[in-house]
């Protein structure tokens, strides 16, 4: 099973990635409850990029309604969790079959009418807001009033009901990152993953291959959907509380897409680095600014947008790409290794 | 012998213009068969109905004994029609060999097999040292040769080219010549060619469908068609004999 997952890849990229899995396991030891609150920030938002890149990175369709999957995991399991005492973990599949069939509807609609580019994309954000305006009308769920789970001040860590401590949620997030990362390696490696790639860089030479476009869109978005669900029923119960206005916001979207953009589309370490800087430099420009005493409203979101800006315009394949070539781990050197004789 | 490919009476209109009118031809299994024709004169779109890309207005097209007319362009592959693209398609951002490996997935589904096969098709079309290069860093005469090594590597029982000579030298049309007289020799591959490359067409094809605005004005061996004064009128004008 390791061999498999681990074929292709060079040995010092192994020995990096274990190096950075080994400090992220033990960096809850050396992190105070700031640093640990950041980490579980970027480790969410490199899970959801993951998620987001199966569709746009891996098959070329491009979603700007994510948060749409992430609220029907949240509010799945919040409220089986509030009104039937039913755990988050027994809640997550349905979490996922719920998200999975929204997905379902949405990638049939478009793809069996040839719906793609920026009109899927509308369609995408337009689910997002049926949503949005739907829960606010949802009185079970709390409506536009919000929706709560009970709170206490935990000093044991009850992992089977995703009540604990920061450290907790930590591995948990954690966890989930590392085996999306694993599931989307195996992807790419994968005939689906080439099929992928096929129909993101040309659909109709794709087609001309004998490949079933829709049901490889399809695929993407079941699977892409599925995938984002577990990161709403995280949401869910580490910050306690849902409100449709900010749970199925376009912003919320964006803010997925962000990462493996400034990462590097379609790559696998792109939403993990994406992650890391853009919720990294959130963090640094408000120390910065708070340190200098300049903190006139709107000034963060300024020069974050600057930030962005620079990076995409200097690296428009995202950070990865280069950085990978920096550290000899790119597929050029990757494949220097199988010569297959014919 | 019953024929791989019969087209019968298939017609195309595009908002009045008529692209293709009442063809009929059949390609016999394992032969070299070309259609010429000066631009403009269908011969894009009769592939792109016999490709699934367009359903004729009238006519049929049968395949190896199934009729094919109307079909996707996915499922006419995977009964056993590959087809290249005039203007070439290659995927950019994927090496030569994972763009032929996407082609031999087809019937490989196994990734290692689906690779084994891409080799042995690269070495076929003189590609396989520039297999690890990225397909956007290649010259035209490979990208035309990459675009034939893909839908070979689907396996199909027939091959459609659509003037994959069209912007090479001399000597890279000879070489491309060569490569696929050797297929045919070797495999026994149906071809059937678009192109406007005479000294190719003169070499390759067993028999000649000439089409001048969407109709089929001639068909036979080179040597008699070329021959023909229609042709040599519409098309061929007198120089190029
Ligand atoms: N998709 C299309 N829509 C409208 N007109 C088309 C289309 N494809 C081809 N045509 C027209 O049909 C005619 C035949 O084109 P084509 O089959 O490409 O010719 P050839 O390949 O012989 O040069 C031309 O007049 C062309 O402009
Ligand atoms: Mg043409």
């Amino acid at each position: 099973m390791m061999k498999r997952l681990l074929h292709g890849v060079p040995l010092h990229a192994t020995v990096l990635l274990a190096l950075l899995l080994a400090a992220l396991v033990v960096a809850p030891a050396f992190a105070n409850d700031y640093l640990l609150t950041v980490l579980i920030v970027i480790l969410y938002f490199a899970y959801t990029g993951q998620a987001w890149n199966v569709m746009m990175g891996f098959a070329g369709q491009l979603s700007l309604g994510h948060a749409l999957y992430v609220g029907l995991g949240a509010y799945t399991t919040a409220a089986l969790y509030v009104h039937f005492g039913i755990g988050p973990w027994i809640g997550m599949p349905m979490a996922i079959l719920i998200s999975v069939a929204c997905g379902a509807i949405i990638g049939f609609l478009a793809f069996r009418f040839g719906v793609g580019g920026v009109y899927f994309a509308i369609l995408t954000i337009a689910f997002a807001e049926f949503a949005r305006i739907g829960f606010d009308h949802f009185s079970w769920v709390g409506g536009s009033a919000g929706f709560f789970l009970p709170v206490a001040n935990y000093s044991h860590d009850d992992l089977m009901n995703l009540r604990g401590r920061p450290a907790m949620f930590y591995y948990v997030i954690l966890a989930l990152t590392a085996v999306a990362f694993l599931l989307c390696h195996a992807l790419m490696r994968s005939r689906v993953g080439y099929f992928w790639q096929a129909i993101r860089e040309d659909e109709e030479a794709a087609r001309s291959l004998g490949i079933d476009t829709f049901r490889y869109k399809m695929y993407a978005i079941l699977i892409s959907s599925g995938m984002t669900a577990p990161a709403g029923v995280f949401f869910a119960f580490y910050y306690n509380n849902l409100f449709p206005e900010q749970t199925f916001f376009i912003l919320r979207s964006i803010e997925i897409i962000l990462g493996p953009i400034i990462g590097g589309v379609g790559t696998l370490f792109g939403p993990i680095i994406g992650a890391f800087l853009i919720t990294g430099l959130a963090e640094v420009l408000q120390e910065l600014l708070t340190w200098y005493g300049f903190d006139p409203p709107g000034a963060k979101r300024v020069f974050y947008g600057l930030c962005l800006l620079v990076v995409v315009m200097i690296l428009p394949h995202g950070v990865w790409p280069p950085l990978s070539r920096l550290l000899r781990v790119d597929r050029e050197t990757e494949r220097t290794g199988d010569k297959a004789e014919p | 012998m019953a024929a791989l490919l019969a087209v019968e009476g298939i017609s195309k209109n595009f908002s009045g213009l008529r692209a293709v009118a009442d063809v009929t031809f059949a390609v016999p299994e394992g032969e070299i068969f070309a259609i010429i024709g000066p631009n403009g004169a269908g011969k894009t779109t009769l592939f792109n109905m016999i490709a699934g890309v367009f359903r004729p207005d009238t006519g049929g097209i049968t395949f190896d004994g199934t009729r094919i007319d109307g079909m996707t362009p996915d499922a006419v592959c995977r009964r056993g029609i590959g087809r290249t693209f005039q203007l070439v398609r290659p995927f950019p951002a994927l090496t030569v060999e994972e763009n032929v490996m996407v082609g031999a997935l087809l019937r490989h589904p196994n990734l290692s097999s689906a690779l084994r096969r891409a080799h042995e098709v690269l070495w076929r079309l003189d590609l396989f040292d520039k297999r690890t290069q990225p397909a956007s860093s290649l010259t035209l005469p490979d990208r035309k040769r990459l675009e034939v090594a893909r839908a070979l590597a689907t396996e199909p029982k027939l091959l459609l080219l659509d003037e994959v000579m069209a912007g090479l030298r001399p000597t890279e049309t000879d070489r491309m010549v060569e490569i696929l007289k050797k297929i045919n020799n070797d495999t026994g591959l149906t071809i059937l060619l678009i192109e406007h490359v005479m000294r190719a067409v003169m070499s390759l094809a067993a028999r000649i469908l000439v089409l001048h605005h969407g109709a089929a004005i001639a068909e036979g061996v080179p040597e008699a068609v070329v021959r023909e004064p229609a042709v040599v009128q519409s098309y061929l004008g007198a120089e190029a004999l």
